[in-house]
C-alpha cells in the first residue's frame, strides 16, 4: 500500500519552472530516496510535498487524503514531517525546548515522555545536552536535534532534507545509521540526498532528479550498477 | 539554576518592585512622579511591542498607528459622543486590533519580512499622520482637546499626577504579567519559533501565518490602550503627537536597548533611556544639543556590544557561564 504518491507536478518560483511533471510514489516502512545535485528541485520537491509551496499542477496523496491544497501545519498533524535543509533549529532555545516544540500538536502533546525517552536512546548525546542553548551545539548534534524534533512529531513519513549537509565523513555514516534505525522501528523515511552512494546504498528504491524532471527511477542496487548513474554521479 | 527558584526569583522582583512603586509616590516630588509616569508608560507600550517585535520577531517601526488609532478613537468619541473614556479605551483597543488585523493579514499573506515588513509598518504610519494632518489642519487647528470634567475616576481626569501613575503602573503590571504568561505557554514558544525560524517552525506545524496575527492582535490592542491613556494624560492630541515617527522609534527603543524578547526588558530599557535623557538634560542641557550626543552615543553603544540588549547579554553570559561548567 501507497504512503504518500505524487502525480505529475509542476511547481513555478514565479514564472521560472522548477519541477516537471514529477512524479513518485512512497510505500508503507520503505525508505525512498530522491538524489540530485545542487538546484535540480529536491529541496522544492520537498517542500511542496509538505505544503511550503503549492503545486501548479498535478496531486499529491496522503493515504486516502489529497494533500496539496492543505497547509503546512494541516499536512503535518496527518503524520507528514519534513526535516528542513540545513539543522533549522531554534538557537536560542534549549534542547529540550526544541524537542518539546516538536510535540505540541495534541496527538503528538499526550505521548511527548515516550517520545522524548525514545529521541534520547536514539541519540544520548542530546540527553547530556538538554538544558544547554541549542545555538552552542555543533553541527552534527544540532542535525540530531532537528531529527529528534522531527520525531517528537509522531511522523507516519519522515521527510529529511540532506541530512549528511556539511558534515564530517564519520557523523555522516552515524546520521545514516540512525535514520536506518529509526526505518527498522516503523517509520516511514523520504530521504533527499547528495550524498549519491551512500543514500541509495541505504534505500529501497531511489528517484534521480535532474533540472526538476526525474530522469531515472528504480530499484537501489539497479541504480547504484547503472552506468549512466556511475559515471555522472559516483565517479567511477 | 533550577526552574523553581528562578520562577521565585522572578516572582520575588516583581512583588518587591510592586511594593516600592506603590509607595514611591509619597516620597518623590510630583515631577519625579511625571518622570516615573513616563517610563511606565514607554515601558508599557515597549512591552506591547515586544509581544510581535520582540517574541515574535516581526519587527515594526510603525506602532505609532496604533498608539495615535487608540488617542483618536477615545478622545473623538468622548469629544463628540460624549463616550466615557475608559469604554473609548476599550473601543480604542478594539478599533486598533482591528486596524492590525487588517494590515498584519496584508503584509504576512503576501510574506513581508525584515525591513519590509518594518517598513511597511512605517508607511502606514505615515499614511495615518500625512492624513490627520490635512483633517486636523481643516477641523481642529488648535488640536483635538478633550472638555475639562470634574475630577474623578470615572471621568479618567485628575488635576494631579498621582491617580495617573498609579492607573499606568496596573496598565504596566497587566502588561508583564500578560508578557510573563505568554512566554510560558505554548503560544510563546509558537512566537519564538517563528522568530527563530519560521521555515522551520511550519515544518513542526506551526501555523505561521495565524500565530503572527495573533501576536499582531495583542500587541495592537495594547498599544492603542495606552493611545487612551496618553491623551487622557495629556488631555489634547495633535498628528504629531498621535502618529509622529519618533514615537515609532521611542517605542521600539525600550525593548531593544532592554533586552527584546524578554519579560523585564523593555521596562528596564524604558527606565534607562529616560534617566539618561534626564541626566544628560540636567548636566549637558545649556550646551544646546549635547545632551542629545551623549543620549546617542550611549545607544550607539549598547547596540554595537549587546545586540540582544542588556537582559540578552546578561542571558547570553549565563548561558556561557553554566554552558561551560557542564563541560
Amino acid at each position: 500500500m501507497f504512503l504518500l504518491k505524487v502525480n505529475n507536478i509542476d511547481v513555478f518560483y514565479g514564472d521560472a519552472q522548477v519541477l516537471h511533471q514529477v512524479s513518485l510514489t512512497v510505500r508503507e516502512k520503505e525508505i525512498i530516496t530522491i538524489v540530485g545535485v545542487n538546484g535540480a528541485g529536491k529541496s522544492t520537491l520537498l517542500k511542496t510535498i509538505g505544503g511550503i509551496l503549492k503545486a501548479a499542477n498535478g496531486e499529491i496523496w496522503f493515504m486516502d487524503d489529497r494533500i496539496d491544497l492543505l497547509p503546512s501545519h494541516q499536512i503535518v498533524d496527518k503524520g507528514l514531517i519534513r526535516i528542513p535543509e540545513g539543522r533549522k533549529i531554534f538557537p536560542t532555545m534549549t534542547v529540550l525546548e526544541n524537542l518539546e516544540l516538536g510535540s505540541y500538536l495534541p496527538k503528538a502533546k499526550v505521548k511527548r515522555s515516550e517520545s522524548l525517552e525514545k529521541v534520547f536512546d536514539l541519540f544520548p548525546v542530546l540527553k547530556d545536552r538538554e538544558k544547554q542553548s541549542s545555538g552552542t551545539l555543533s553541527g552534527g548534534e544540532q542535525q540530531m536535534l532537528a531529527i529528534g524534533r522531527g520525531l517528537m512529531s509522531l511522523p507516519k513519513l519522515l521527510m529529511l532534507d540532506e541530512p549528511s549537509l556539511g558534515l564530517a565523513p564519520l557523523l555522516v555514516k552515524q546520521i545514516f545509521n540512525t535514520v536506518r534505525e529509526i526505518n527498522v522501528q516503523g517509520t516511514t523515511i523520504l530521504l533527499v540526498e547528495q550524498n549519491v552512494f551512500n543514500a541509495l546504498d541505504m534505500a529501497a528504491e531511489g528517484y534521480v532528479l535532474e533540472n526538476g524532471r526525474i530522469v531515472l527511477e528504480g530499484k537501489s542496487q539497479d541504480l547504484l550498477t547503472d552506468e549512466y548513474i556511475k559515471e555522472a554521479y559516483l565517479g567511477v | 539554576m533550577p526552574e523553581s527558584r528562578q520562577r521565585f526569583l522572578k516572582l520575588a522582583l516583581f512583588g518587591i518592585a510592586g511594593v516600592i512603586l506603590l509607595a514611591l509616590p509619597q516620597y518623590i516630588p510630583e515631577y519625579h512622579t511625571h518622570l516615573m509616569t513616563t517610563v511606565l508608560f514607554f515601558g508599557y507600550l515597549g512591552t506591547a511591542w515586544n509581544i510581535l517585535g520582540g517574541y515574535a520577531g516581526q519587527f515594526s517601526f510603525g506602532h505609532t498607528a496604533f498608539f495615535g488609532i487608540g488617542a483618536f478613537t477615545s478622545s473623538l468619541l468622548q469629544l463628540h459622543a460624549g463616550v466615557n473614556p475608559w469604554i473609548g479605551m476599550v473601543l480604542a483597543g478594539i478599533v486598533g486590533t482591528m486596524v492590525g488585523l487588517f494590515i498584519g493579514s496584508l503584509c504576512f499573506r503576501y510574506g513581508l519580512k525584515g525591513p519590509f515588513f518594518a517598513l511597511a509598518m512605517l508607511a502606514l504610519a505615515e499614511m495615518l499622520r500625512l492624513v490627520s494632518i490635512q483633517w486636523m489642519t481643516a477641523k481642529y487647528p488648535l488640536g483635538i482637546n478633550i472638555p475639562l470634567l470634574e475630577d474623578s475616576l470615572l471621568n479618567f481626569q485628575f488635576r494631579d499626577k498621582v491617580p495617573y501613575y498609579y492607573i499606568i503602573l496596573l496598565m504596566t503590571a497587566a502588561a508583564l504579567l500578560l508578557a510573563d504568561a505568554l512566554e510560558k505557554r505554548r503560544i510563546g514558544s509558537y512566537f519564538k519559533a517563528i522568530r527563530e525560524n519560521e521555515d522551520a517552525a511550519e515544518s513542526l506545524g506551526v501555523n505561521a501565518f495565524k500565530y503572527k496575527l495573533i501576536a499582531m492582535g495583542i500587541s495592537a490592542f495594547m498599544t492603542a490602550i495606552g493611545g487612551t491613556f496618553y491623551a487622557q494624560y495629556y488631555l489634547t492630541l495633535d498628528d504629531e503627537a498621535a502618529f509622529g515617527v519618533a514615537n515609532s522609534i521611542e517605542i521600539l527603543l525600550g525593548p531593544i536597548i532592554g533586552g527584546s524578547g524578554t519579560v523585564f526588558g523593555p521596562i528596564l530599557g524604558a527606565g534607562i533611556l529616560e534617566f539618561l535623557s534626564e541626566t544628560s538634560r540636567n548636566f549637558l542641557g545649556r550646551y544646546s544639543g549635547v545632551h542629545l550626543m551623549v543620549y546617542g552615543a550611549v545607544l550607539i553603544i549598547v547596540i554595537v556590544f549587546l545586540p540582544d540588549g542588556i537582559l540578552g547579554g546578561l542571558k547570553k553570559a549565563f548561558y556561557k557561564i553554566s554552558g561551560s561548567k557542564q563541560k
